[in-house]
């Protein structure tokens, strides 16, 4: 309760959040209570499952694995600000959805957010490769299949 | 063609959808119960108080220190039950116990402003324990006749008699582990008070209203004063079915005591150290076959590793007795069934609920006899699959065994069976260090829950004066797509387009004494009741139309969004320019203005089942569903890591309600089984150390759990043609738990290809998970000369010396392999019947002296 918090600020999809955090508390943590960003999701809590995954300045990370502290200043993009706009899916987005890319979905904004991250660093990924990439995030439900299809065909339609 | 299952034109089942959530999932706009906590004012976080013992009377609780830390609230103990203090419906799990039954059990819950502050008070409650002696493995539980719950037997014809018949008689034992659900989500309830005292909880469960009962008993009120809600699930598989509702009544109690709202959501290490797994099993069997491979006889005992309490156990021992016989025909048969107590957490439904454990028992008998009777183990298995007017061992007829061959026929021809072997065959000739192994197995899945009473089902359908339709139903959306599939039965019922229907949460202040969402039965009976709603409404509504359009309200049909009548030459309609029909707009305004009633409660049952548990005899299943799987694998000859190369599939789900749906389910399924089967391994501190009996695979990182790494290279599955079900709705079968099976195959690919480092005919014993080390020793074994821990009998011996039940550890010659024989040391119990008589050592003098495999581990 008394805890020590320090003020923050956070760039979350272009927004500023002036939070207060104590300084042990999880970049995910804040993003769901403080920000109110749920979509960030919390699967095991030590960086194995990936449903947390968020980019941080460009890069997937694991936000259950960062102090909210250490992102002081940085660009952080969750699944909430994937799409370009309210009325438009990312193409990522799109291709979960028309290719079956989820069941109970709790890994998907995680999957989502990795891949956004991987298609940018590498637009024209070879399956090998995204299989590779892919492998660090897990689905209970799946069977991945569906989602290295939407991946495919996400990438294919962010190439054209 | 039954009015059920019959198919309108142009159905909106059967449409190859997205799931209906997709596009919240995808922008996470989709809520799940902890979500909510944000969106709820002056929220308290529960944390527990977990035991450090397996097993300890808890003789002293202080909690003065707790509620010494800033932010805690109250700590929660039994003295705070107003109603009966249990979590469970046989009353054998007590919520705040006074006695710690396994590792991590909760004692208290301490509530705070926050969760670290609620965490800081549960570090500083202070109880005191007396330890207790525990058993952690169902071995030692066997040891020391530790039981639970019913002890089942199902008996057909006479089991001596076949073995006396069998021309070859092996007996053997096996012992596979359970599997924990890890559903990505864990589980979460939040629970708040109303003005009028009406308790409110929203929680992660697939039994919503069993939720509600427990809830009821522990606050001491009756069930209307307690709505649950669950918007949807992260993932269930069984694992939400019955677990939930403890920490449900604890959020409940708390905010009844503290009048604000409660939130428990276990962190993963809670959940995985404090909620139910699934259940492994010891099995010891005997049996028989003629001389052309077909079974004659099987006698077996199973004992399931129930945990702490009952949980679901019973339900789930009885189905894994069910499907002992998976698709074969077994003609004299005997199966004794008992449920071990250990310190363990209370073990639970997990997809499959049972059916899984039972048939891996019959999969591996066959793949380990397969060698020894000189019979390829997919040709053993085609033989002695079920033919027309035959019957299970507990009486139910098989209905399309004929499906069972089709399935797999299709397998062989997708797979390109017949060349693939021969190519591996060549492939492991010119190979010495790396082997390929190619393996068929079939699946046959009793669908219904076997207590015929839960297979009951509710909804409620609201037509408004607009036309939108609103739809509710009993069964929980985890993923599985069941709300999918009602909205499709609802738009094909009403004959309306799917964006005229929105589905409602499911709520037990909705649809009352739901069953859970399980035994894959979702769709079928949630979709019998939605589309009984329906045609409730579609008849009032057919009356209206057919007096507009001067037609017998019997030749009304809803489609496209109208009411149409299906004779153009009928009525007063002369002209053919002109519709014969109505809006469904229109129709619903007109209908309103002449008082119909608008809407319906739905309800099914499943006709025609019938169970007795005490003699297992029946016809608890409505229908079979039935698959076939093919897999390759490639094994490493010096570390047993091994890759699956290709895996073909084919299942019968029906006539598909939707079939992008069904195949997720079917691929998500087949990959769970793997997982099971193959990488998961939950291993219990079993030493006598100061943690015995502490789950050490406790998180993602030591407990492995299937990715994308582990994904066949090429996996096909389609859905087998022409598979209309006759009485389910709209012609499909259930899809959730049958899939899981299929990964059988994946297990004797690996054996096979393990047993190719031997001589050819040799059998190996393969431990379960078949991880690369468990694959590394059946090869050590295979190049020892094979499993020498399967014992072949004297034919006229056969009968007499039958599985010991006494489950001491029986392997005669003092090796350690677990597992490996029953070829007794005599100990035991004789309270055996006549066919478990335990072996004299006379007796046991006419077996085969072979030495168990010496296999460490
Ligand atoms: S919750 Fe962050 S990796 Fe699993
Ligand atoms: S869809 Fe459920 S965990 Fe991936």
């Amino acid at each position: 309760m008394t805890s020590p918090t320090v003020p923050l600020r956070l760039f979350v999809n272009g927004d500023r959040h002036e939070i207060q955090v104590e300084p042990r508390k999880t970049l995910a943590d804040a993003l769901r209570e403080d920000c109110g960003l749920t979509g960030t999701h919390l699967g095991c809590e030590h960086g194995v499952c990936g449903a947390c995954t968020i980019l941080v300045d460009g890069k997937p990370a694991r936000a259950c694995l960062m102090f909210a502290v250490q992102c002081e200043g940085m660009s952080i993009r969750t699944v909430e600000g994937l799409a370009p706009d309210d009325e438009t899916l990312h193409p990522l987005q799109q291709a979960f959805w028309d290719n079956h890319g989820l069941q109970c979905g709790f890994c998907t904004p995680g999957f989502l957010m990795l891949a956004a991250g991987v298609l940018e660093e590498n637009p024209e990924p070879t399956e090998e490769e995204l299989v590779e990439a892919l492998s660090s995030n897990l689905c209970r439900c799946t069977g991945y299949q569906n989602i290295l299809k939407a991946t495919q065909c996400a990438a294919e339609a962010m190439r054209e | 063609m039954s009015h059920l299952s019959e198919r309108p034109a142009a159905p909106v089942v059967g449409r190859t959808l997205p799931h209906e959530s997709a596009s919240l999932h995808v922008s996470g706009a989709a809520l799940y119960t902890d979500d909510l906590v944000g969106r709820t004012a002056g929220v308290l976080h529960a944390h527990p108080v977990q035991s450090p013992h397996a097993h300890a009377r808890v003789t002293g609780l202080r909690l003065d220190k707790a509620l010494e830390v800033p932010g805690v609230v109250r700590v929660l103990t039994a003295a705070d039950v107003p109603g009966v203090n249990d979590a469970g419906v046989r009353h054998d799990e007590p919520l705040f116990p006074t006695e710690v039954m396994f590792h991590g059990h909760a004692v208290c819950w301490v509530l705070a402003e926050t969760l670290e502050a609620a965490r800081l008070g549960a570090a500083a409650v202070e109880v005191d324990y007396e330890p207790l002696p525990s058993l952690v493995t169902v071995r030692e539980a066997i040891e020391a006749e530790s039981f639970q719950g019913a002890q089942p037997v199902m008996v057909r014809g006479d089991v001596a008699a076949g073995l006396d018949r069998a021309t070859r008689v092996f007996s053997g034992e096996i012992e596979f582990p359970g599997q924990e659900h890890f559903y990505l989500e864990t589980h979460a309830s939040i629970a708040q008070l109303d003005e009028n005292g009406q308790v409110f909880i929203q929680s992660s469960t697939q039994h919503p209203s069993e939720t509600q009962e427990i809830v009821a008993h522990v606050l001491g009120v009756p069930s209307h004063a307690v709505t649950v809600q669950c918007l949807r699930m992260g993932g269930g598989f069984g694992g939400k079915e019955m677990q939930p509702h403890g920490f449900a009544a604890v959020a409940a109690l708390g905010a009844a005591l503290t009048g604000r709202p409660v939130r428990l959501r276990l962190n993963r290490t809670q959940d995985i150290t404090m909620t139910g797994k699934r259940h492994g099993f010891h099995a010891s069997w005997r049996v028989g076959f003629d001389d052309e491979g077909r079974l004659q006889a099987l006698d077996a005992t199973l004992t399931s590793d129930g945990g702490w309490s009952l949980d679901l156990s019973e339900p789930v021992l009885a189905r894994a007795l069910c499907h002992v016989d998976n698709a074969y025909w077994i003609p004299d048969i005997c199966i004794h069934g008992r449920i071990a107590k250990t310190n363990k957490t209370s073990q639970t439904a997990f997809r499959g609920f049972g059916g899984p454990q039972g048939m891996l028992v019959i999969e591996d008998i066959l793949g380990r006899c397969a060698p020894r009777l000189g019979i390829d183990p997919a040709e053993l298995r085609r033989r002695n699959f079920y033919t027309e007017g035959q019957t299970t061992p507990y009486g139910q007829e098989v209905r399309h065994p004929e499906r069972m061959e089709l399935t797999w026929q299709a397998v062989l021809d997708q797979a390109d069976l017949a060349a693939r072997s021969a190519a591996i065959a060549e492939f492991n000739r010119t190979h010495d260090d790396v082997k390929r192994g190619l393996a068929l197995t079939p699946v046959k899945f009793g669908i219904s829950f076997n207590l015929t009473a839960f297979n009951q089902a509710g909804a409620l359908v609201h037509v408004y004066k607009d036309g939108s339709v609103l739809i509710n139903h009993g069964g929980t959306e985890m993923g599985q797509g069941l709300h999918t599939k009602m909205l499709q039965v609802a738009a094909t019922t009403l004959g309306v387009s799917l964006d005229r229907i929105r589905l409602a949460p499911t709520r037990t202040d909705k649809v009352p004494n739901t069953s859970a969402t399980a035994a894959s039965s979702g769709a079928d009976l949630n979709g019998g009741a939605i589309k009984n709603a329906c045609e409730q409404i579609t008849q009032r509504l057919a009356e209206v139309a057919a007096a507009r359009l001067g037609v017998p309200a019997a030749s009304i049909r809803f489609r496209d969004g109208m009411a149409l009548s299906s004779d153009p030459q009928e009525g007063n309609h002369a002209d053919p320019a002109e519709p014969h029909g109505i809006s469904w707009e229109d129709l619903v305004v007109a209908a309103y203005f002449e008082r119909v009633q608008l809407f319906a409660a739905g309800y099914y049952r499943t006709e025609g089942l019938h169970w007795d548990s005490t003699i297992f005899q029946g016809h608890p299943f409505k229908y079979f569903a039935y698959g076939a799987a093919a897999a390759e694998v490639e094994v490493d000859g010096y570390t047993g890591a091994y890759r699956t190369r290709r895996v073909d599939i084919v299942h019968d789900v029906g006539d598909s309600l939707s079939p992008l749906i069904d195949i997720g389910q079917i691929e998500g399924g087949f990959v769970q089984g793997a997982g099971w089967l193959t990488l998961e391994d939950l291993r219990w501190d079993e030493s006598d150390g100061p943690t015995r009996g502490r789950l050490a695979t406790q998180a993602a990182s030591t407990y492995k759990l299937p990715s994308f790494s582990e994904m066949p290279a090429d996996f096909r599955v389609s859905l087998l043609e022409h598979a209309h079900e006759e009485g389910v709705v709209y012609g499909s079968k259930a899809v959730g738990e049958p899939p899981l099976m299929l990964a059988f195959s994946v297990r004797e690919a690996l054996r096979q290809a393990a047993a190719a480092f031997g001589a050819p005919g040799t059998s190996v014993h393969l431990d379960s998970p078949a991880t690369p080390e468990a694959v590394y020793w059946a090869i050590e074994q295979a190049r020892a000369g094979g499993d020498t821990s399967v014992i072949e009998h004297a034919a006229d011996h056969a009968s007499r010396p039958a599985v010991p039940r006494d489950g001491h550890r029986v392997d005669g010659h003092g090796n350690g392999r677990d597992g490996a024989s029953v070829d007794g040391t005599g100990a035991g119990h004789a309270s055996a019947t006549r066919a478990h008589a335990i072996p004299t050592d006379l007796e046991r003098g006419a077996y085969p002296a072979t030495p168990p495999a010496q296999v460490k581990r």
